[in-house]
């Protein structure tokens, strides 16, 4: 265990919990087809809350995302100046023609949140995909093998996460020029610490077992164990990781826009949204508390899925 | 313990070797600096002239080695904006960004201990409950919003506390509150999962044969062990919260180091970029190491 001192819990609670024992169970399956694996999972799955509501909320967003252009009131990026501003409906002076009212430049908000969530789904999405495949492999590699290759891994994650992500992501992002693909490009780069962490410890817990005794016995090449027999095992607590990873890119990404270095205007990313109603957020505090509340309910919900994978797929069951 | 020590301390001289080549390379493959230098409308022989001026010209290793060599002394060259010494720009803006990280992490601490204690205490209680809401809230807010709300709510609306700056401890208690609050979650299920392991356990259950009061058990017995990792984790956090500082710097318009590093980039300044990457990973290395002696020290299983 070289590396858990030096590093950080990964994510609370995750590290040893997280990885499952993944028993695969064919035979089992087979006899007893009502308890398979699949059904037990989508059993607890729909008796566990924070799994619920979490897969509830994304699958909304994912829906706004994709309809956008059939739900969106409003074109996003019409400006009439002779309409900034207009408070959400709940004011008095609201209506229902821009229920979140308009920005500084007349754009409907309601719009403009819609087609936001695009830009931070689709960042997450492909953050936690190019950092997922970079930590994977390295976590597989490290756990499987030992020895060398898990000192140098080791020493890889430990010097990423000596480096400052936000000062690193915003020099980078500044250097290449901001836009949606040097953020993702960045974010994807710099985020695969925890993927590599977790991999490495869910593979050094089902190496030894015999089904990869097995696999190695029957003469399968290294490459192919470690794709057929390692990774679907350790998959569940990938998909765990995937999730927070996911909320930390969408996180990162708002901040990286807020700070004017990340996705740029006139895209309605939620981050710049926010920075674009700095200066007016003391006479009309919703021009930053919608889009702000968009995010929260985004990466809670994202978590929330994530934790409720965790519970569901422990071997133990919930908690 | 002392050979363990040496390890340790050998790993992290390497590690910190390493950032300071990979910070170096991030910037310098990330795009031509003397471009960005010399902005959008500036003519071929300009930029040619300001790369022979900052030595871009030579090669990337003798850059390095050039970069490396005078860093070793704490000279970071000149920055290009303000014509000073980075090392005392470095210095005057240090100050507010450890008085903020310090503070966030007070907050955190003071807040996180007793709610994970509690939340093992009375475990599946309202109490429970209200401490996962606030650490799975904590997770999920983003810093930079929940800075601004937090302006709008006490600075404007209750007028408690300043908007922004740095010129009192006042102007420090709203972002040390956003910067704390990221960390809170994980001390607090840390504190939590700890209390609980130890509040199941042999001399814990002995404590209460005894007769020993409730109280007594609970901090003397129990908190006293379960704090142990939570001393690492907090260094460990502290660091974080220090690269973290950024976006809070920049919302509260606090003149730290953070702030310091979003103009810089913004005006293309990397003699500074570069020290403030360099410098907050020596403290994250430090304080890494640190946290790992110290439980090596406590722990002895985890010397081998």
């Amino acid at each position: 265990m070289s590396l858990q001192p030096i590093l950080p819990p990964a994510a609370p609670g995750l590290a040893p919990a997280a990885p499952v024992t993944a028993q695969p169970a064919p035979e089992a399956s087979k006899l007893a087809p009502a308890r398979s694996p699949t059904m037990i999972a989508l059993r607890r799955g729909l008796s566990h809350g924070g799994f619920l509501i979490g897969a509830s909320v994304l699958g909304l967003i994912v829906l706004a995302a994709l309809a956008a252009p059939l739900i969106a009131p409003h074109d996003p990026y019409a400006q009439d100046v002779s309409r900034r501003l207009i408070p959400p409906v709940w004011h008095a002076k609201g209506s229902w023609e821009h229920v979140l009212g308009t920005d500084k430049l007349g754009r409907d908000y309601l719009s403009r949140l819609i087609y936001g969530s695009q830009i931070s789904l689709l960042i997450g999405l492909s953050a936690a995909l190019i950092s997922g495949v970079i930590g994977t492999t390295l976590g597989i590699l490290a756990g499987y093998f030992g020895g060398r290759v898990d000192a140098l891994v080791s020493y890889v994650v430990t010097t990423r996460l000596a480096m400052p992500v936000v000062l690193v992501a915003l020099a980078m992002a500044s250097l290449v020029g901001g836009s949606l693909k040097v953020v993702v490009l960045v974010l994807g780069l710099l985020l695969w610490d925890r993927f590599a962490v977790v991999t490495r410890a869910a593979t050094r817990q089902i190496r030894g077992q015999d089904f990869v005794a097995a696999a190695r016995a029957s003469g399968f090449g290294t490459a192919r164990i470690l794709v057929q027999e390692i990774l679907p095992n350790i998959l569940n607590a990938l998909i765990v990781v995937a999730t927070l990873e996911m909320a930390h890119a969408i996180l990162l990404e708002a901040a990286l826009s807020f700070l004017g270095l990340g996705v740029q205007p006139p895209l309605p990313s939620w981050g710049l949204m926010i920075a674009e109603g700095k200066p007016y957020m003391f006479f009309q505090p919703w021009v930053i508390t919608i889009p702000g509340v968009a995010l929260l309910v985004l990466v809670l919900g994202i978590n929330l899925l994530g934790d409720g994978v965790r519970d569901i797929t422990a071997p133990e069951g919930r908690n | 313990m002392l050979s363990f020590a040496l390890r340790r301390i050998l790993v992290a001289l390497a590690v910190a070797v390493t950032v300071s080549v990979a910070s170096f390379m991030l910037l310098h493959l990330s795009g031509d600096l003397a471009t960005a230098i010399a902005g959008p409308e500036a003519t071929g022989e300009q930029i040619a002239a300001i790369r022979v001026q900052h030595g871009l010209d030579q090669p990337l290793l003798a850059q390095f080695v050039a970069w490396a060599g005078k860093a070793l002394q704490l000279d970071f060259g000149n920055s290009f904006y303000f014509r000073e010494r980075v090392s005392d720009l470095i210095l005057a803006r240090l100050p507010v960004t450890l008085t903020l990280g310090v503070v966030a992490l007070c907050v955190a601490l003071f807040v996180a201990i007793p709610l994970g204690v509690l939340a093992a205490v009375r475990r599946d209680t309202w109490v429970d409950r209200l401490a996962l809401a606030v650490s799975v809230l904590g997770q999920a807010m983003p810093s930079f919003w929940f800075g601004l709300t937090l302006i709008m709510v006490f600075a404007v609306n209750l007028r408690w506390l300043p908007v922004s700056g740095n010129a009192t401890w006042k102007h420090f208690v709203l972002p040390a509150v956003a910067l704390g609050y990221y960390a809170m979650p994980a001390v607090m299920r840390l504190t939590r999962n700890g209390m609980l392991e130890v509040l199941a356990s042999d001399y814990v259950r002995t404590a209460r044969a005894k007769g020993l009061p409730p109280r007594k058990v609970l901090i003397r017995h129990a908190l006293r062990n379960a704090v142990i990792p939570v001393i690492a984790l907090a260094a460990v956090q502290f660091g974080f919260m220090l690269g973290g500082s950024i976006v809070i710097e920049a919302v509260f318009s606090l003149q730290g180091l953070g702030q310091l590093a979003w103009e810089s980039i913004a005006r293309n300044d990397f003699p500074v970029v570069q020290a403030i990457v360099l410098v907050l990973a020596m403290i994250y290395i430090a304080l890494t190491l640190a946290a790992d002696l110290l439980n090596a020290l406590l722990d002895p299983r985890l010397r081998s």
